[in-house]
């Protein structure tokens, strides 16, 4: 008894092709997204993007040379800024010091908190590797970090003349990120 | 007995865990009540940093940090729906080891379902087919008098 394969057989038959085409192509936009960084697995989008810094008053870095850093100076800017988590106990932030120096060098003005750090460490790691920063606040318990959402160091946020936080990288910036996104945003929110 | 403690060992290890979860006892709350408020808190809570636990279950710092923050505001009466506000609104869904239906969550929560009612298509689809294939060949002429007889019969 021979069945001829019908229109329905045929269709059927090639259903697994048509889903394992669906699946390379899912696959090969998420490998796009990867390559761009669109789409990152890891990446948590920060829950404060588009809405203004949060309250916070820190001690400034004594012997450091700059000024502290407060809520209230995170307003009315005449200029985007950038707001860096930094601990001298962190080797990621030490790999991103580079580029911090570099920004800095062209002018942007950047931020910097120290995390959960000593302040005399947090000090000898500014005068090794160079102070990037214009303020400089000291948060020894973490819990301005916990206000800002920081889930580790180093995170950058990029804060628009309104004081509202548009950015937020968390790790290492690279030339890559500074490029593609530090950039732009600067010149998108100046 | 080689075989038996390999086989035990998962066990064991399960049950280490379960002990370890407890935090630093110099965090824990007094009033028991209130304690086992907070842990309940924790467990609904992502711990950030390693990702698949939850903030009671974490030894990360970041973890022990929000531990606190949760039994502070305990302590303080705040209400549950108060202090997960409290970091929903800093760490986002994320933070929610269940995470709120919405647009963007649903083929999440509806996977459940999706996957039954597709199991359960195929399955039919399936038998509907075999039994498509066991489809008997024509009566003979001989069989459909015979069944003609047997209905007469009957009358």
């Amino acid at each position: 008894m021979s069945v001829s394969p019908g229109p329905r057989r045929r269709i059927l038959l090639f259903a697994p092709l048509g889903i394992a085409a669906a699946a390379g192509a899912g696959f090969l936009v998420m490998l796009r997204g990867l390559s761009s960084g669109a789409y990152n697995p890891k990446g948590v989008p920060s829950a404060l993007l588009g809405k203004p810094v949060p309250e916070f008053d820190l001690a400034g870095l004594v012997g450091a040379d700059r000024p502290t850093l407060t809520a209230a100076m995170l307003r009315d800017l005449e200029r985007p800024l950038l707001v860096n988590f930094f601990a001298s106990w962190c080797v990621p932030c030490l790999i991103e010091h580079p580029q911090l120096m570099r920004l800095a060098a062209d002018g942007v003005p950047i931020m910097g908190i120290a995390y959960k750090d000593k302040a005399t460490e947090a000090l000898g790691f500014l005068r090794k590797h160079g102070t990037p920063y214009q303020r400089i606040g000291v948060d020894l318990p973490g819990r301005v970090g916990i206000e800002w959402g920081l889930y580790g160091v180093p995170e950058t946020y990029l804060i628009d003349r309104q004081g509202l936080i548009r950015w937020r990288y968390a790790g290492p910036l690279t030339e890559d990120v500074v490029k593609a996104d530090v950039a732009p945003l600067l010149r998108r929110y100046a | 007995m080689m075989w038996r403690c390999i086989l035990l060992l998962p066990l064991l290890l399960l049950a280490t865990t379960a002990k370890a979860a407890v935090s630093d006892p110099a965090d824990m709350l007094r009033d028991q009540a209130q304690e086992e408020r907070a842990r309940a808190l924790g467990r609904e809570l992502r711990c950030m940093v390693c990702q698949n636990q939850s903030i009671e279950d974490s030894d990360a710092d970041l973890a022990r940090d929000l531990r606190r923050i949760v039994r502070e505001q305990v302590a303080t009466g705040r209400t549950d729906r108060e202090i997960m506000g409290y970091l929903h609104d800093r760490y986002g869904d994320f933070v929610l080891l269940r995470p709120p239906v919405r647009l963007t969550t649903l083929a999440l929560w509806a996977m459940p379902v999706i996957a039954l009612g597709l199991g359960a298509t195929l399955i039919m689809v399936a038998r509907r087919r075999s039994g498509a294939a066991s489809i008997l060949p024509p009566l003979s002429a001989a069989e459909r008098a015979r069944l003609v007889e047997l209905e007469q019969d009957a009358q």
